[in-house]
């Protein structure tokens, strides 16, 4: 199973993102998926927001967290994701980031409040620079959405769980297999299983032939984050 | 044009997981809206539960002052004191019939939130109402009122604790809560359709007024002018005169406290485009992309964002849009309870400030309408304090 954290970018403070970044890369993270602050973050449980909120009020700006990447250029082995809502990065330029994003070798975008239907545009100038557009798919999508966006997406595919936000829960909910199964049969490309997970035992109630490529953890780490913990000792937990 | 824009504006920006109930709300305004029974018992609700139609009221005093006759669309004589009762009577009948058992509703200064309360009750359905925690505790008579009505009023105390974080707490909702529950949007603004479902409920307002001024002037009014937050009540009065090229059409947003550099809630005026609450529209926002706060004395046009309908309206030209200060809107709310002996909510008093404070602007002699979009018995505590 590989493993994608999520850390909001300079929380909980700048150095400490730096830090904990290069942690999770020294510790067996497969990609990080780096969050981009934003005011109103509509995806994401208090957790999450909470960072976002503290990263603001540290400074952090998208051009921030490009450029403290570009510095580190070739630094790190894990994949390197971006995400965020649409509007900083509307703000900055897409094709602009897109430009940055290439030039820094970031891997891919993924922003939750840009679903397919609005995505063309954007998907297009990230793909000329050869960055994915992640897909988001969730418990409601149906096998016919999910095959239109099979059609376009490239990377990897983000499941979510559960129809709510990110934020740690017990157990997995009941229509997770279902969800998977049908990203199964639809996409060709690795399926990472997010919202709600901070345990591995959690996947121990899916069936081997239908569990995830990768699983996605935010929250639980953000929490762990926050309350004084290291990344690599959050990281130790899953191996 | 893509579906759900506005010239350049509109779209829906939302979590895939928030497109199926988007969808299905789509569907419905095809199938059930344009049906007999929805419209009957639509306009049952209006005109024997909410109080329509509305007076178009002349003011002698005031018309008299300003040199042409002044008309008030009183939307503040409806029921629970706001145009906002025709959106809610609208939408949960809509979601009743599409099967959903329950609402919920973000409000700002709490008239959308009592107005969704009394639809949710009259229909025999449940309601939450999310309300920023600054609003709660600046809105208590409202939250009063909601809770009275049968209304569970959920606290958000993340953010800036006004109406935009309650809209993202209502959209969070949403997402888990989507199978049975209806989102009840309050304004014309949000990811498609709400803006074009809002504005199907809100033209009631513009389509009586064309009717009863032909029929107490025998022509279309000069102008008519509204206040813009989001904009429902606005776009309910224009709407029905925009193919009207003689109707000159008048938006007023709040300026807040007009100093250089204050906190306002001009985003025609002032905003720069981007993405927020699912539509692209013009926003207050920094230059990294952070949505900025608004302000406003008056609490229902207190939003960063505006309905994408007024964007692309202004970008054409065919809406002009200015801005009024809270000091004009306090003045043209003594004004009006002065000379006509109507009491104005704060929202509706800046569309009546920006007439009162440019006469000379307006045809004398002509007919301007002010959409009166409601009363102002819930500013009363603000007002004291201001006066």
């Amino acid at each position: 199973m590989k493993l994608i954290p999520f850390i909001t970018a300079g929380y909980p403070t700048l150095d400490a993102f730096w830090a904990s970044l290069r942690e999770l890369d020294d510790n067996g993270a497969d990609i990080i998926e780096i969050g981009v602050p934003f005011s109103d973050p509509v995806a994401d449980g208090p957790v999450i927001e909470a960072a976002s909120q503290q990263a603001l009020a540290n400074g952090v700006t998208l051009r921030w967290i490009l450029d403290g990447l570009r510095q580190r250029k070739g630094q790190f082995n894990a994949k390197l994701v971006l995400m965020g809502y649409l509007n900083p990065f509307l703000q900055y330029g897409f094709a602009q980031l897109a430009a940055d994003a290439a030039e820094i070798g970031v891997y891919g975008l993924i922003i939750p409040d840009l679903p397919l239907g609005e995505d063309a545009e954007y998907r297009a100038a990230l793909s000329e620079r050869g960055i994915h557009l992640i897909p988001l798919v969730a418990p409601n999508t149906s096998l016919e959405r999910m095959k239109e966006y099979a059609a376009v997406a490239s990377g990897y595919v983000y499941v979510v769980s559960v129809l709510g936000t990110t934020g740690e829960r017990q157990g997995l909910p009941a229509d997770v297999q279902a969800t998977l199964q049908r990203a199964r049969q639809a996409f060709d490309l690795p399926l990472a299983l997010g919202f709600g997970f901070s345990h591995p035992d959690q996947l121990d109630a899916i069936p081997t032939a239908d569990r995830p490529d990768a699983i996605i953890f935010g929250s639980a780490l953000i929490r762990h984050l926050g309350e004084g913990g290291s990344a690599g000792a959050f990281m130790r937990r899953w191996r | 044009m893509k579906k759900g824009y506005f010239g350049a504006f509109g779209g829906q920006f939302v979590p895939e997981s928030l497109v199926p109930p988007l969808r299905e709300l789509e569907a419905a305004m095809e199938t059930i809206l344009p049906s007999a029974a929805f419209q009957d018992e639509l306009d049952d609700l209006l005109r024997n539960y909410a109080g329509r139609e509305t007076p178009l009221t002349f003011c002698p005093t005031l018309s008299g002052r300003l040199g042409f006759n002044l008309y008030l669309k009183r939307e503040d004589l409806l029921h629970t004191g706001a145009h906002k009762v025709n959106n809610t009577l609208g939408q949960a009948l809509l979601a009743k019939m599409m099967g959903k058992t329950a609402l919920l509703a973000e409000t700002g200064a709490g008239q959308h939130g009592v107005a969704t309360a009394a639809a949710a009750a009259r229909l025999g359905m449940s309601c939450r109402i999310f309300m920023g925690a600054d609003d709660v505790e600046r809105q208590a008579p409202n939250v009063m009122r909601m809770k009275l009505l049968g209304t569970e009023v959920i606290p958000v105390a993340t953010g800036s604790r006004t109406l935009k974080d309650a809209i993202n707490a209502a959209l969070r909702e949403w997402v888990a809560t989507q199978a049975t529950t209806h989102y009840c949007f309050g304004t014309a603004a949000g990811p498609h359709p709400f803006p074009l479902l809002v504005r199907e409920f809100q033209t009631v307002i513009g389509r009586e007024t064309r009717a009863q001024m032909l029929a107490k002037t025998g022509r279309l009014p000069d102008a008519v002018v509204a206040c813009v937050g989001g904009g429902s009540n606005a776009i309910g009065m224009f709407h029905p005169f925009v193919s009207d090229a003689s109707v000159r059409i008048i938006g007023v947003e709040a300026g807040g406290t007009g100093e250089a550099g204050c906190y306002h809630s001009a985003a025609l005026g002032k905003g720069i485009s981007g993405v927020l609450h699912g539509e692209y529209t013009l926003l207050l926002q920094n230059a990294d992309g952070q949505i900025e706060p608004s302000h406003s004395v008056s609490a229902g046009l207190d939003y960063p964002g505006v309905g994408p309908e007024h964007a692309a309206l202004q970008a054409s030209g065919r809406v002009e849009y200015h801005a009024v200060i809270d000091s004009r809107a306090l003045n043209a709310f003594s004004t009006l309870c002065h000379a006509e002996g109507i009491l104005p909510a704060l929202e509706s008093s800046h569309a009546l400030a920006w007439v009162l404070d440019n006469p000379d602007a307006l045809p004398k002699g002509g007919n301007v309408v002010v959409n009166l979009s409601g009363r102002g018995d819930k500013d009363m505590e603000i007002i004291r304090r201001s006066l």
